[in-house]
Formats: C-alpha cells, sequence, structure tokens
C-alpha cells in the first residue's frame, strides 16, 4: 500500500513535529475543559486564580480532614457537588434530577427520531424529483437559518398555546424536530446526491416500488449521513435552553440546561455545582460523540454538506 | 396581538386545584419558601405547587405565561418591574386583601401605582457596609474617615480596604446620592446625567481605584473570596451576602454607609423591595390572594429570616425574640431607613444602561468623571426613540393586493412552456408525498413565527400596545437617526464588526480545521484516533457552557488566561476594557467551539481525494506545496464551499458567545446584529417592532449573502463537477 511506503519513508524528525503539534494543539483544547473538571471536584464554591487546570488536591486534603466520619472522605469531597447536582429533590421529594435527566434523554430522543424520519424523506424527494419551485426550496430552506431565533420566542409561544401544547414535553419535541430540520434536510441531501441513481435504477428494472427502492437501497448507503445527523438533532435538542426555560412551566418538567442555568443566579453563581453539572451535561453528548465518530467523518464526506 | 382564551375544565369534585406560585430564589431564600408553602397547605388544606425559575428567564416568562391563562397564581418578584408588570396588565390589585398596618411604610409605598397597591411587600433589599471587625474595629462614619482607614488597610498589590462591584450603577448610586446629586430632574421627572454631582462622585470612586484601594472590574466572586479571605477589609453588598460569609473564618458587622464629609449627606443606597404579586388571571383569586399574603407575615416572614436571611418588611416580626436578637437583621433594618425607594417609573428603567456605560468609561479609564455625564446623555437619548407618528396602514394594504395582483397576471400571462407540465415535472405527486410532513412542521412552527416576527416590523410597541407606523422603524435604522454611524448603536457600526467577526472566524476555522486534519490525514499514524477524538471535544460541549466557561477563564483576577501570562511575565489584561481585546477574547471562545466542525470535513473530503493523484504528481516531479496547491485545494473546495456558507451564517448569528463572553462590552462596540436585536426587543424598554425591523434587515444582509454564495458554489460546481 502506498500509505505504508510513504509511513515507512518519512523521517523521524517530521513524524516527532506532526505529534509535537498534535499534542499541543490537544493540550490547548482540554485546557478549558480540565478547568471546568477543576470547578466541579474543588470543595469550595468560588474560582481561584490559578493557571493549573489540574483538581487542588490540598483543598480536597483539607476538606477530608474537616470531615472525618466519612468512609472516603477524599473521595466524598470531590464529588460533592455531584452528589448535590444529582441528588435534588422537588418540595414533594420526588428525584427531581432523574426525572430532569429522563427528561432530557426523551425529548433528544423522540424529537431526533421525528426529525430524522421527516428529513430523511424530504430530503430524498429534494434530491431524486423534479416538481416546481425545487430550487426556491431549498434556498428558502436555507433562508429559515438566518432569522435570528430568540426574537421568534414571542410568536412561537402564541402558536404552541393555541395548539395546547404549552408545557409539554411533546410541544418542546416539535419545536426542536422541526428547528432542526432545515439543517439536516441539507445534509441528507447533499449525501443523496452523491449516491449513484443507477443503483435505483436497477432495483426499478428488478420490479420494486419506489418506495422499496428508498427504504432497502437508499437508505443502507445513507447509513453515515443518517447518524451525523441524528447527531446534529440530538445535539441540538440536548443544548437548547432558551426554548425549553420558555415554554415549560413545571419543574418536573425541565430539561436538563435549564436545571443548570439555574445554578447561575441573580446575585451569585454557584461555580461548583455549575462545573458538576455542565459536565452532567456534556458527558452523554461526548459519549455519543465517541460511538459515532468514525461516521462523523464518512458522513461529511465529499459531498456531505453539498448545496 | 390576539389574547386566547383558554379555560381548563374544572375538576367535579370541591377539593380546590393547587396553586402555583414562581420565584427565582436559590438555596437558603429558597428552603424558606418551600417551608411557608408547606404551612399555608397544613393551615389550608390548599396544595402550592412551587416552581424555581432561571432568573434570566423569569420576567419573559411571566409576560409570555400569564396573558395565555397558563402563568402562576403568585410571584416573587422586585418592586423595580411593577410598573411594566400593570402595563402588561399581569398583576391583580391587593387593596381588598392586605392590612397597610402589617408592613414597613416604605415598603409598602414600593408597591404603590395609580392610587391602589399590587402585591405583598416580603422583603427588603438595599446596601450597607460589611466591615471585617478584625481588621476594622470600628466603621467609619465620615468617608474622610473611610479613606484614612482605606489608606492603612491597602497596600497597594492583593489586599484592598474596600471591594465592590464598582462596574455596577445600583453600587454607585449611594456615592451619587451621597454627593448631593438627583438622578431625575425635579420639574421634568426626566433623567438627567451631566451634572456636577455626578462628576465629583464619579471622580471620588475613580480616586478610590488609582490608589489601590478598591480592585478594579470587581465582580460578584472576587469581592466575596477577598472579603473571605481577608483580603478585603469592607464590601458594599446587600443582605444576600451575608450568607456567602465563610463565618468559620471572618467576624463580621453590618453598618450604613458613611456620610459624605464634602456635603454633609449620607450615602443612601437604593431600596429594593421584594413582593408576592397574584396574577389577574388566577383562577382562585381569593386563595390565591390567601396565599400571598401567608407568605409576607407571621411565621413565614420568621422562615424568611432564619432560613433565608432576608430582612423581613413585616413589622410584628421585629418584634419578636428572634429578630430582635438577629444583628443583621437589625442593622440592615437601620441602614433601610436612610434608603432612597428605587422609582418604578419607567424613567428609572432607561437608566441603567447609560450609567453603565459612563461609569464604566470611568473607571476603566477612557473618559474622564467630567466629560461622563455627557456620554450617558447622549446614549440615553439614542436609546429612548421617540414614538414615531401613526401611519395609516391603507397604502400598504392596498401595495400587498397590487403585489399579489400583479403576481397572478403574471403568473397567467407568462408564456407556456413547450412541454406539458406533467413532462416536465414527471414526479410531482410523489414529491409531494415524501415533502408533506416536513413542509407542514416547518410551515406551522418555523415560516409562521417568522412571518409574524417580519409583520411586527412596521409596529411600535409601548406600554403593552401596538400601533401600526409603517416603514419608521426601518428609516430610523437606516437613517441612523440619534447617533453618528460611528457609533456602536449604529446599524452600520454592528453591521462592519460582525462582517469582520464572520470572516475572522470562518477564516480560523476553516485554516485551523484544515491544518489539523492535514496531520490527521495519514491513517497509519499513531494514536491518530485519540487525537481525533481529544480534538472534537469542543463540539461536543454545549455552547452556552463553553462561553461560560470561557467568560471565566478572562476573568481579570481569577481567569486562568491571565493567571497564565502572569506566569510567563505578562502583565495581566483587563479583556473587556477595550475593543480589540474583548473582540480577541470573542474570537478566541469562538474558535474553540468552531474549528472541530470545519476539521471534521476537511478530514472527509480529504479521505476521499483518490490516492493516485498523488502518486501521478510525484511522478511528475511536483513539490509537497503543488501537490497541495493543485489537488488538495481544488478538490477540498466543492465539499468546503458549503461547510464555509453554512458557517459564516451560524458565525454571523452566533448570539450566545458575544451575550455572555464580552456581553457588548465595551460599550456595546462588541455587540454583532443579532445581539444588539436582542437588547432592543428585551433590554431596552421592550422595542419588539425596532427589533423586529432589526431583524428584518439581519436578515436581508444574510439574504444578499446566500444569492451571492449560491453563484460560488454553482461555478464550483461548474468548474469540478
Amino acid at each position: 500500500m502506498s500509505a505504508t511506503a510513504s509511513t515507512r519513508t518519512r523521517p523521524l524528525w517530521r513524524t516527532l513535529a506532526i505529534h509535537l503539534a498534535l499534542i499541543v494543539t490537544c493540550l490547548v483544547t482540554l485546557y478549558p475543559v480540565l478547568w471546568v473538571v477543576k470547578l466541579a471536584v474543588s470543595p469550595a464554591e468560588q474560582m481561584s486564580a490559578s493557571a493549573n487546570p489540574l483538581p487542588d488536591l490540598q483543598a480536597i486534603d483539607a476538606c477530608a480532614a474537616a470531615s472525618p466520619h466519612s468512609a472516603w472522605p477524599r473521595l466524598s469531597c470531590a464529588l460533592r457537588h455531584f452528589a448535590e447536582v444529582t441528588t435534588t429533590t422537588t418540595s414533594q421529594g420526588t428525584w427531581l434530577f432523574g426525572r430532569q435527566l429522563l427528561n432530557s434523554l426523551v425529548v433528544s430522543t423522540v424529537s431526533t427520531l421525528i426529525g430524522l424520519v421527516l428529513a430523511v424523506t424530504a430530503a430524498y424527494a429534494l434530491s431524486r424529483f423534479r416538481f416546481p419551485g425545487k430550487q426556491l426550496g431549498m434556498q428558502s430552506l436555507l433562508v429559515t437559518q438566518m432569522f435570528p431565533g430568540t426574537l421568534m420566542l414571542v410568536s412561537l409561544y402564541a402558536i404552541l398555546e393555541r395548539l395546547r401544547l404549552l408545557d409539554t414535553l411533546t410541544g418542546l419535541v416539535l419545536v426542536y424536530a422541526t428547528t432542526s430540520l432545515p439543517f439536516c434536510v441539507w445534509m441528507l441531501k447533499g449525501y443523496f446526491d452523491t449516491i449513484p441513481r443507477e443503483l435505483e435504477e436497477a432495483a426499478t428494472m428488478d420490479g420494486a416500488s419506489s418506495l422499496q427502492t428508498f427504504v432497502r437501497v437508499v437508505l443502507p448507503l445513507a447509513r453515515p449521513a443518517l447518524a451525523v445527523t441524528a447527531l446534529f438533532s440530538f445535539l441540538n435538542a440536548w443544548n437548547e435552553y432558551i426554548l425549553a426555560a420558555t415554554l415549560l412551566n413545571d419543574e418536573a418538567s425541565f430539561t436538563l440546561p435549564v436545571a443548570l442555568k439555574r445554578y447561575m443566579g441573580e446575585y451569585t453563581v454557584e461555580w461548583g455545582k455549575f462545573g458538576a453539572g455542565a459536565l452532567i451535561v456534556s458527558v452523554p453528548v461526548m459519549a455519543l460523540f465517541f460511538a459515532l465518530q468514525k461516521h462523523l467523518v464518512g458522513g461529511l464526506t465529499a459531498g456531505g454538506v453539498k448545496g | 396581538m390576539l389574547v386566547a382564551f383558554s379555560g381548563p375544565a374544572f375538576a367535579a369534585d370541591e377539593r380546590p386545584a393547587p396553586l402555583r406560585l414562581w420565584h427565582a430564589y436559590r438555596g437558603g431564600e429558597e428552603e424558606a419558601l418551600e417551608q411557608s408553602a408547606r404551612l399555608f397547605t397544613q393551615q389550608t388544606g390548599i396544595e402550592v405547587q412551587l416552581l424555581g425559575v432561571p432568573y434570566d428567564a423569569f420576567s419573559s416568562k411571566l409576560q409570555s405565561a400569564i396573558p395565555h391563562g397558563v402563568g402562576p397564581d403568585v410571584f416573587i418578584f422586585n418592586h423595580e418591574r411593577l410598573r411594566s408588570f400593570r402595563q402588561m396588565g399581569i398583576v391583580a390589585g391587593t387593596d381588598d386583601f392586605i392590612t397597610p398596618g402589617d408592613y414597613l411604610p416604605n415598603a409598602l409605598a414600593a408597591l404603590r401605582l395609580e392610587g391602589r397597591t399590587w402585591g405583598y411587600p416580603l422583603s427588603l433589599k438595599n446596601l450597607a457596609l460589611y466591615v471585617n471587625r478584625d481588621l476594622v474595629p470600628k466603621a467609619p462614619r465620615t468617608t474622610q474617615e473611610w479613606e484614612q482607614q482605606l489608606t492603612r488597610l491597602s497596600n497597594g498589590k492583593d489586599r484592598f480596604g474596600l471591594a465592590y462591584e464598582s462596574g455596577d450603577f445600583y453600587l454607585h448610586a449611594p456615592f451619587l446620592f451621597g454627593f448631593g446629586g438627583a438622578l431625575f430632574d425635579p420639574d421634568t421627572g426626566r433623567a438627567q446625567f451631566d451634572t456636577g454631582p455626578m462628576a465629583r462622585s464619579l471622580a471620588f470612586v475613580k480616586g478610590l481605584q488609582d490608589r489601590h484601594y478598591i480592585p478594579s472590574e470587581a465582580s460578584g466572586a472576587l469581592v466575596k473570596s477577598l472579603f473571605n479571605d481577608g483580603k478585603a477589609a469592607m464590601v458594599i453588598s446587600g443582605p444576600w451576602f451575608a450568607g456567602e460569609i465563610d463565618t468559620m473564618r471572618i467576624r463580621y458587622a453590618v453598618a450604613p454607609l458613611p456620610v459624605v464629609s464634602e456635603t454633609g449627606l449620607p450615602m443612601r443606597p437604593f431600596l429594593g423591595v421584594e413582593a408576592a404579586y397574584v396574577s389577574p388571571n388566577s383562577k382562585q383569586p381569593e386563595q390565591a390572594q390567601a396565599l400571598a399574603r401567608f407568605l409576607s407575615v407571621g411565621d413565614a416572614a420568621l422562615l424568611r429570616v432564619k432560613l433565608g436571611r432576608q430582612i423581613p418588611a413585616n413589622v410584628a416580626a421585629y418584634e419578636t425574640e428572634q429578630v430582635r436578637g438577629d444583628p443583621l437583621v437589625a442593622s440592615f433594618r437601620e441602614t433601610a431607613q436612610h434608603a432612597m425607594p428605587m422609582p418604578n417609573t419607567l424613567e428609572m428603567s432607561r437608566v441603567w444602561e447609560p450609567m453603565k456605560l459612563a461609569l464604566r468609561g470611568v473607571l476603566q479609564g477612557g473618559v474622564s468623571p467630567g466629560e461622563a455625564g455627557l456620554l450617558a446623555e447622549r446614549r440615553y437619548r439614542a436609546l429612548n426613540r421617540e414614538r414615531p407618528p401613526d401611519a395609516s396602514p391603507w397604502p400598504w394594504i392596498a401595495g400587498g393586493v397590487l403585489l399579489v395582483v400583479g403576481a397572478v397576471v403574471w403568473a397567467v400571462r407568462r408564456p407556456r412552456p413547450k412541454q406539458s407540465f406533467q413532462k416536465r415535472y414527471p414526479d410531482t405527486v410523489r414529491a409531494l408525498a415524501y415533502l408533506a410532513p416536513a413542509a407542514a412542521g416547518i410551515l406551522v412552527l418555523v415560516v409562521v413565527p417568522l412571518a409574524i416576527g417580519i409583520g411586527l416590523s412596521v409596529f411600535h410597541y409601548e406600554g403593552g400596545q401596538y400601533t401600526f407606523v409603517g416603514s419608521a422603524n426601518f428609516v430610523d435604522i437606516v437613517a441612523s437617526r440619534g447617533y453618528r454611524i460611528t457609533e456602536p448603536l449604529s446599524f452600520y457600526f454592528t453591521l462592519a464588526v460582525t462582517v469582520l467577526w464572520a470572516t475572522v472566524n470562518v477564516s480560523l476555522h476553516v485554516s485551523i480545521g484544515l491544518a489539523l486534519a492535514l496531520l490527521l490525514k495519514d491513517p497509519l499514524l499513531r494514536f491518530r484516533g485519540v487525537y481525533r477524538v481529544l480534538l472534537i471535544v469542543p463540539w461536543a460541549v454545549p455552547n452556552y457552557i463553553t462561553a461560560m466557561m470561557w467568560k471565566g477563564m478572562f476573568h481579570r483576577q481569577f481567569g486562568a488566561v491571565n493567571a497564565l501570562l502572569d506566569a510567563l511575565g505578562i502583565e495581566p489584561v483587563s479583556w473587556f476594557t477595550h475593543w480589540s481585546t474583548a473582540f480577541a477574547a470573542n474570537v478566541a471562545t469562538n474558535t474553540w467551539l468552531g474549528f472541530p466542525f470545519m476539521m471534521v470535513v476537511a478530514l472527509g473530503a480529504l479521505q476521499s481525494i483518490p490516492h493516485d493523484l498523488y502518486e501521478a504528481a510525484e511522478v511528475d516531479g511536483a513539490s509537497k506545496w503543488t501537490q497541495f496547491r493543485r489537488i488538495t485545494l481544488p478538490l477540498l473546495r466543492p465539499a468546503l464551499l458549503p461547510a464555509v456558507i453554512l458557517g459564516t451564517v451560524w458565525t454571523f448569528n452566533m448570539f450566545n458567545v458575544i451575550y455572555i463572553v464580552s456581553g457588548g462590552e465595551p460599550g456595546g462596540a462588541t455587540d454583532i446584529l443579532v445581539s444588539d436585536a436582542y437588547r432592543w426587543a428585551f433590554e431596552r424598554n421592550q422595542q419588539y417592532g425596532f427589533a423586529a425591523a432589526y431583524s428584518v434587515l439581519i436578515f436581508l444582509v444574510l439574504l444578499g449573502y446566500s444569492a451571492f454564495t449560491r453563484r460560488l458554489t454553482r461555478a464550483s460546481e461548474e468548474v469540478y463537477a
């Protein structure tokens, strides 16, 4: 293989230089993240001025010394904020954090599924069929991404109210699924364009219906793009804050970002809890990234985001 | 706007429905409220559903929910917003239920408007002087004494005599009043800025900062940690600060703010009153009134003191053993007597932004105390647009009708294409079936809100009412009325900043992303997977978290960036005082969160370039650089171009980073178009119409951009497809 050859012939200093460059970039990239980890595991609520992004072990030791009765004093000190964040309950005693985590998971998953089904069919039509207004449709999809979203809040609220979907997770799911649609359609349409039509023509020759061709031939081929699009939708829903905060009126139906935002109060910021909450919100998404990162490259290939 | 009527069916049985109570409390204050609500349920049998709302979403949530009948029965808010709540019709009068004698007179006065009372005062919030008793045995009575103490207690480096959030006008107001200033013209009631006392009070504070008696750019977190570390001997803050003090380490006392020696006047802080309001749309008005009243008196007031460390407005509370023996409450009660009830007028709400600008300008050194008043005055005039004259909607309606008729005529008279419709578009029916679900969703939840948003742009919103003003909003923006086009408020200035912002960011995203992709291209590189996973981490972090994270990193005193600079022997930079550094901080944040996307796109595209092209080039003796220029770049172009276009649109509308990291500082100069539009809508007297017009212009700019890029993509498809 030629790639092997080129690696073998590459001088050692170049390999080292590449690794050095990558290591430095990784360090710069991870620095802010480590900083949040530090906030989360420091027993104190406040920030401290230090360039060192690693947790302050002395502070943890000091905290551990102050609470000798605990079985694992260091660990319980370091995880204090996590415990505080995850064990919140309502005044009735229901486990609020668990409920909110479930809300976030359900809303993100369902809106991803709905969004994907809608986007896949629409993108396929835009990629394969000839019909009037196609160009206009594609352009206006892009255009909807351009209107500043915060200003749609007032009218969105009124519409959901009219549909009796206010303060329900269903309403939130529908809003998330549709607001991420334009982007998903764009991405998938680009990917479908790169799949050769010959395959479908062959299937049609064999007597498959249009729908069968789509489901049996095109969709399996588009798997990487589907994975990436699903990831985007999921992220979009998982991370959204302002719509959820406005449209939901019940603590038990809040999603995690809204709960997290409450640690930034009017007068004070609970930095420790914020750090712990931020990690809890980010970790599932990162896990998903891990799982899908192979597809991430494939799904965004040459035609992946082509218009 | 139409107010929809929605009445949920009443339960058939007689048990009352639970009352909904909304608040933005945290910690002890929240706990006190929860316990009081439980007491109420015990005594009356009526359930109370509490909802803690994030503070920054609270007000907009109330405004949207209550008129639609889905809001709370009772909610807790500061009295400053009372007038706007009243205008929106979201508070009910309480005169029939309240006993005026239950409350401190100035607290009750704060809730009076139009000769009626609107709510039940819960607690008082005002500023006082916290002193560390080990460092300051006797609190200063006059500013002269104060300055002497400050000289002794500051060391010019990391010890300060005093710490407070000096960039916030709420904390500066006592200085202004102490120097004899009045915020409002006594004759006209209009806000005034360019006065002698204003200049003297600003000069005084600037003097404290120049002598390093107070830290510059102090945030709440800094003030707290300085005081708890014994590095700040005194703090100006409110009752909420008591809960932040580490009483294991610090013995403290609370004293009134000193008297200004020059004028002999006390430094009077603003008095804020927290109140329980009743919604006029409550289904159970009497029970709601009972709950609100219950929260303001008796045991609830005592719980408030005990758990929430709040200063009750209830007179009877001060008679109890518990409150009498509480030094914090007693001292705040005393300081509250001198406090000046914050006016709940519209004019008051207009003061903040101009004053913030002037105050920060002086403290950061760009503006002299004498000029600051004029600066604030100018900003005030620019922000408070006079209401445009009403316009007649008929020409617009006629224009619309004409447009529709024209379109129909054009469609009918258009020359028929040679082929039949069926021939040209054979798949229309099938396409429709595939498209319908997505189209329906987009229509209802994207297009309709968008159309409403656009429609608002020809209206003016004031005091809960929309009036038709035609193109006045657009004319004001485009003609830059009220400010020069080189000022941060002008559309053109903001547009220039936005274009620069998008260009710089996207170039950085692409170049960093591409460079990393080239490094990672080789499939046999060791640890390639690890590097790739680590490098896409920023993409996985929610962007509002990223923004808050970086805001903390650029903090003047605590930020990791300044700590790093310090370790390298470079003077710490105060990032948000100059346009260039504030802009750089925004760019750094956005670059961090945006490069992984471009990296992944470029990586995918690189892998799809056939390897034989390079081999052929190698045979022909082309250098690596030539290969990059002649093979890699041209073949990347079709993949990168759409990513760049999309990235540009995202960056153009990247609200979170700007709003959270620099917050538009200094003086709105780093705001981009979207964040400015948001401010016009939600932070500058709710000029919804103006903000909508602003959004329409943003939209047009992007539309122009997309027309331009369509040409680009088409050109690239023709060349490389």
